[in-house]
């Protein structure tokens, strides 16, 4: 990925050691006391720009990869730095999600709970939007926004895959391999969502919009990679994971209906219609096999689970939430605006 | 582990989900009633039982807002 624009004194000196395929070990080692005054600045964590774009680059050095990048992937400085903002994250969720009470650690329990859980949802009041009203041009913006997740759609997850063992492994690996298209590299939900922005004329190289979107949706992204990165937190990825899952087949097709209202073709609503079907499925598996298997295996990570799923919910509610404010109050959702449709529209 | 090796044959299996569908998982086939096989593009799939799926005969998860229940 290219080299992002930063967005305050932390990011800053990422970007230019990055810039400088790493730099001095002082410049690295710089980095600590950049984000731990921006920690101390920080009137919040989750929606701070500069912290969750650095961290977010951090991350990305294990991912696709960064420019300038190769070597930093493990550099204890930058783990150093990448540790401070990880707490500053995981403390601010802990404190600021609510968790449901937990049930019995059973696996029917477990996937009652988080069916309650996800059913409370005030409702894909986004997804409503985007079915009724959205303009091209917000639809646009929704595929900006979702292209940090979705073109590399289960990554996240995968890093949980040896942490687990018997029915939630089983359960995982079934999951995900249906989201990397089964062995047909065409169906990979990654693929088909690239498919989907080249349908709406944008460009679907990783990064190509990261100037533009949210720190929230960075931080959306973040969370699943810090809960999949630790061991200790795989209860909490797989939380996450199975929340994911449970609020999906609804609001896409919403998503769909709106892209068809629009004008789009089925190179665009594919990736809507595709998550319809296949999350009606992964939602089961992960409610009672991923997430109920793994409590009743490891039963005192049922906490973490729920905590999990409360937080994903959590903080793309808080997302979703400012996109749909900015929308409904004629704004765009994005810091920066697109290039106009390059190619033929709908 | 302790466990003896079970189902090495794959008999394939539907499982009655709580207030949800059915999945069906490993080598059933399932037919239309012409005996052609239903159109299939995943492994595991779900068939809709609370009759208000828009793309019958998968669930796309309708059963969860009309609070369909199987008890
Ligand atoms: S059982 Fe899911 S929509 Fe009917």
């Amino acid at each position: 990925m290219r080299i992002p624009d930063a967005r305050g004194p932390a990011s800053a000196q990422l970007t230019a050691l990055l810039a400088d395929s790493g730099g001095t070990l002082e410049d690295r080692t710089a980095l600590r006391p950049a984000v731990d005054a921006a920690i101390a600045d920080a009137a919040d964590v989750v929606r701070d720009d500069d912290l969750q774009l650095t961290l977010f680059l951090l991350y990305e050095l294990a991912y696709g990869g960064v420019d300038g990048g190769d070597s930093l992937e493990w550099d204890p400085a930058l783990l150093d730095a990448r540790a401070v903002i990880e707490r500053a994250l995981e403390t601010a969720l802990r404190a600021r999600v609510s968790v449901p009470p937990p049930p019995s650690p059973d696996a029917e329990s477990v996937a009652a709970a988080l069916f309650a859980l996800t059913g409370e949802d005030a409702g894909p009041s986004l997804a409503r939007y985007v079915a009724k009203k959205a303009t091209e041009e917000q639809f646009r913006e929704l595929l900006v926004l979702r292209s940090v997740y979705a073109l590399k759609e289960a990554d996240p997850q995968s890093w949980a895959i040896p942490r687990l063992h018997g029915r939630a492994k089983a359960a995982l690996v079934e999951v995900l391999a249906d989201e990397y298209g089964d062995g047909r590299p065409h169906r990979m939900h990654s693929a088909i969502f690239a498919g989907a922005m080249a349908g709406a004329g944008l460009d679907s190289r990783y990064g190509t919009y990261l100037d533009a979107v949210p720190a929230l949706t960075l931080a959306s992204v973040n969370v699943m990679s810090l809960f999949g990165l630790h061991r200790r937190l795989r209860g909490a990825s797989v939380g996450l994971f199975a929340a994911y899952e449970m609020t999906s087949s609804l609001p896409n097709r919403q998503y769909g209906n709106g892209a068809r209202r629009l004008g789009y073709g089925e190179d665009v609503t594919w990736y809507f219609d595709e998550h319809v079907e296949a999350d009606a499925v992964h939602e089961q598996i992960a409610a009672r096999d991923l997430a109920g298997g793994l409590v009743e295996a490891e039963p005192e990570l049922l906490g973490d689970v729920l905590f999990g799923a409360a937080a994903g919910l959590t903080v793309d509610g808080w997302s979703g939430g400012d996109v749909h404010a900015a929308w409904t109050s004629g704004r765009s959702a994005l810091r920066r605006a697109l290039p106009a449709v390059a190619a033929a529209g709908p | 582990m302790t466990a003896p090796n079970l189902g090495r044959r794959d008999d394939g299996e539907i499982i009655a989900c709580p207030d949800g569908p059915f999945l069906v998982r490993g080598p059933v086939e399932i037919l239309l009633p012409d005996g052609t096989p239903l159109p299939r593009t995943r492994r595991t799939v779900a068939l809709c039982r609370c009759g208000l799926s828009t793309i019958k005969p998968y669930c796309d998860g309708t059963h969860k807002a009309s609070g369909f229940r199987t008890t």
